[in-house]
């Protein structure tokens, strides 16, 4: 059996008394982009930290391929970061540096490599992420779209082997939301990329996800395929349908209904014993 | 088998509530009790303060620093030279004016030279260049790098594996100790050349009397002892400072932007007395 990269038993983490990752259990596995999908303020964030070491749990252990991270050595465990960039839910940029700047710290403080090589790097990143022309601004004279994208080619320009990525589609128009998407499916062909996404984005985000995991409640749970969370009986799914079966009613023409029945898949058989939309 | 853990200290439960309703009645408990709570921080932070120091100044000889320490320099020292020069000055003029006319009453004006350059040499140079920086500089270290806290960037540093410590701290402790003793000369020197404007062209003592007073009072000891202090109140203001932004997230009083203000503010302040009572303290030691 498949050891994983990222495994975390029985994680428990509080807040001032307050649980809010309640004896998970996860595996996240190599080469595969996982999503991890919540209600907000159910503890995403909070996981995602604990992968990188931001936070640590207050029970229960973290593995990296099976090795307990509280049983490695410092150099160890920086080993392994090394290869894991965070890309944060509000971008996380210093705005005291310009947009280059910003892309090329992680280069600058980190490796070895030479001004022009990192100056290259800074270009082909920012190009595939449209940021060319804003490379001499900063972060405070862009939308948050570009600050999102910023924060992005941040998170790649190291070539990093997993990356985490924080509600990464969130405030993007559509088509940069999809070219996101895409990259990130890109990425994970290319370079056999393990990506772990936090999003809202749902249905989009299904469409690269090779496994899915709902936290609820603190605990994981579900975790599996998307044709298995569609055949999920769980109280957020109800809860999901139902917002789509109100907005759904509240849709003023039969054309707007049929997209938006089509777009998020309100069929009969989809929505099992629930509501059906008709 | 000793049952004796089964039964129950009847002696000790008197004696103890005892103690505890004569504490009740006591009017000195409330007194008491949020001093030691206060006693209890206080040495805490401390503790925790000369940790970070330690972590922070081992970091200082890593590498890729220098850039990011000559930047420092350059807001830390630089920048402030102005101010520090133009308060070095009054200072100077207000002594050599305040001084004269004390030492006409007892005809001593010609050793007026010395008095200036000891007083600012020994005590004002050091004690005010401090507090002109903590109040340019210091409060725009514990700002920075509160909001850097407040908004993840520290955490994304971490995320980059480039540790916060070494990149944000050490470098600016490293420059505070390049440029404190540096702007301390500046400040004597410019408040001896003030001494000057006062007592010699405004008020007539004479010009060989005063540099010849100040050459033939002012030793090696009375330099070393002010280069001494400016070093501790660099490392005083600049470790104050950055603790203060750092932990800003940690402020059990105030969340966000307001963590920050308080934050600067407590810098400010806990820099200019930390630096009022070393002063006593390096005196002490140096007499």
């Amino acid at each position: 059996m498949e050891t994983p990269l990222i495994e975390f038993r029985d994680v428990t983490k509080r807040f001032d008394g307050k649980t809010i990752l309640d004896k998970a259990n996860l595996s996240i596995y190599e080469n595969q982009i996982t999503t991890i999908i919540g209600k907000s303020g159910s503890g995403k964030s909070v996981l995602l930290k604990n992968i990188i070491g931001l936070l640590s749990p207050d029970e229960g252990s973290i593995l990296f391929r099976g090795k307990p991270v509280r049983e490695m050595k410092k150099s160890e465990w920086d080993g392994c970061r090394s290869r894991i960039s965070f890309m944060f839910q509000n971008n996380a940029l210093f705005d005291s540096m310009s947009v280059f700047e910003n892309i090329a710290l992680p280069l600058r403080q980190t490796t070895n490599l030479g001004k022009k090589e990192i100056e290259q790097k800074v270009m082909s990143r920012s190009e595939q992420m449209e940021l060319a022309d804003a490379l001499l601004k900063y972060p405070a004279e862009l939308s948050g779209g570009m600050q999102k994208r910023v924060a992005l080619a941040r998170a790649l320009v190291t070539d990093p082997t997993m990356v985490l990525f924080d509600e990464p589609t969130t405030g993007q128009d559509p088509i940069r939301k999809n070219a996101i998407l895409g990259m990130i499916a890109h990425y994970r062909k290319q370079f056999g990329f393990t990506a772990v996404l936090v999003s809202h984005d749902i249905p989009d985000v299904f469409f690269i996800s090779d496994r899915i995991l709902l936290l609820w409640e603190g605990e994981i749970a579900f975790h599996g395929t998307y044709d298995e969370l569609i055949r999920l009986k769980h109280p957020m799914i109800d809860e999901y349908r139902q917002s789509l079966a109100g907005l759904h009613d509240e849709l003023p023409g039969q054309l707007s209904r049929d997209m938006f029945s089509f777009r998020y898949d309100l069929r009969p058989d989809f929505a099992g014993d629930q509501k059906v939309i008709k | 088998m000793d049952w004796s853990c089964y039964y129950r200290d009847y002696a000790y439960e008197e004696s103890f509530s005892i103690m505890h309703s004569n504490m009740k009645e006591s009017s000195f408990l409330p007194l008491f009790h949020p001093l030691g709570k206060w006693t209890i921080k206080v040495v805490d932070s401390l503790g925790s303060a000369v940790i970070f120091f330690s972590r922070a100044f081992l970091k200082i000889f890593r590498r890729k620093q220098i850039r990011e320490i000559i930047r420092q320099v350059y807001f830390i020292g630089a920048k402030s030279s102005s101010i520090v020069m133009l308060v070095g000055l009054f200072t100077g003029m207000v002594l050599g004016l305040q001084l004269f006319y004390t030492l006409t009453k007892f005809g001593s004006e010609g050793v007026l030279g010395s008095v200036v350059a000891l007083t600012l040499i020994r005590e004002l140079g050091p004690v005010l260049t401090a507090m002109m920086i903590t109040a340019r500089a210091g409060s725009a270290i514990a700002a920075e790098i509160g909001i850097m806290r407040i908004s993840e960037q520290i955490d994304a540093l971490y995320t980059m594996r480039i540790d916060p410590i070494r990149y944000l701290v050490s470098p600016r402790i490293a420059a505070a100790i390049i440029s404190f003793p540096l702007l301390t000369a500046f400040f004597d020197l410019i408040g001896i050349l003030g001494g000057y404007l006062t007592g010699v062209v405004l008020l007539g003592v004479d010009e060989g009397a005063y540099f010849y007073r100040i050459l033939t009072y002012v030793d090696m000891a009375d330099i070393r002892g002010g280069f001494i202090k400016s070093l501790v109140f660099a490392v005083l203001v600049a470790v104050t400072c950055c603790y203060q932004g750092y932990f800003t997230h940690l402020r059990a009083d105030s969340y966000g932007a307001k963590s920050v203000s308080i934050s600067t503010t407590s810098a400010v302040v806990i820099s200019c007395v930390m630096i009022l009572i070393a002063d006593y303290v390096v005196t002490s030691f140096l007499m």
